[in-house]
């Protein structure tokens, strides 16, 4: 039942800790499905979200992606694939375009939104951790964040780093 | 037949396995979940999530662009 398989997940599992250090609409997808997905298999997971990535912490999420610097940004287009000129993301608006179109391809293509992932980390007991530290630096309010956080340091994840299998940043 | 039936068609990774997950949390052990999907990566997927959470995967075939996977709820 799932009952126990709770408690088994708490005395035997695997432990797994990120750093989520990046706010942007494509990068906050990495953390999000490694950390649903390894919930989903029984593993223990510690998300510490520092820097740009205590925006992804929001209860209001505004998240953006931009071609700005990324040459590797093509989006599929009509059968084929539109890669726009670095310079272009420079010009007001173009990110927020951007931002629309990447959002409607996750839609159509049946992508989880980072919103439906992140609920469906609290869900499954992902342990989110917001950094003290970044909250002062940028004047956020712990207020403004979903209410399933905690808030700590960086030996707050040393010590969950410590005693687990897998410790990735991203 | 398996207990219960899972329609993940037309969802993208990881959903599928989230959502098999969620509903295998609600079932006891020695029930079957049947999992629909379109996702061509679920297949390599439900493999490795089996052979992980030490579920069985009792069956799995294609039909078309359907993937069918019945789990059998062990752990």
């Amino acid at each position: 039942m799932a009952d126990d398989n709770g408690a088994k997940a708490l005395s035997n599992a695997k432990k797994m800790t990120i750093i989520c250090t990046k706010g942007s609409l494509d990068w906050a997808y990495p953390p999000f499905i490694l950390a649903t997905t390894a919930a989903a298999m029984d593993v223990d997971v510690t998300m510490f979200f520092t820097f740009y990535g205590l925006q992804l912490l929001q209860k209001d999420l505004k998240l953006k992606v931009t071609p700005l610097g990324n040459p590797a940004m093509s989006m599929p287009m009509g059968g084929m694939h539109m890669s726009m000129p670095n310079m272009v993301g420079m010009i007001p608006g173009v990110t927020d375009m951007a931002s629309v179109m990447m959002k409607n391809l996750i839609k159509k293509k049946g992508v989880a939104s980072i919103e439906e992932l992140r609920e469906a980390a609290v869900l499954s007991d992902v342990k989110m951790i917001g950094c003290q530290m970044t909250l002062d630096l940028f004047e956020l309010d712990k207020s403004d964040m979903i209410d399933e956080i905690e808030i700590g340091g960086a030996a707050t994840w040393m010590a969950n780093a410590l005693e687990s299998d897998i410790n990735l940043y991203m | 037949m398996a207990d219960e039936t899972l329609d993940a068609k037309g969802l993208n990774c990881p959903l599928p396995i989230l959502k098999a997950k969620k509903a295998l949390n609600g079932m006891s052990n020695g029930q079957t979940l049947e999992v629909l999907s379109t996702d061509p990566g679920s297949v390599a997927d439900f493999e490795a999530f089996c052979r992980a959470t030490g579920n069985e995967l009792s069956e799995q075939e294609i039909d078309g662009d359907i993937y069918r996977f019945v789990i059998k709820r062990v752990a």
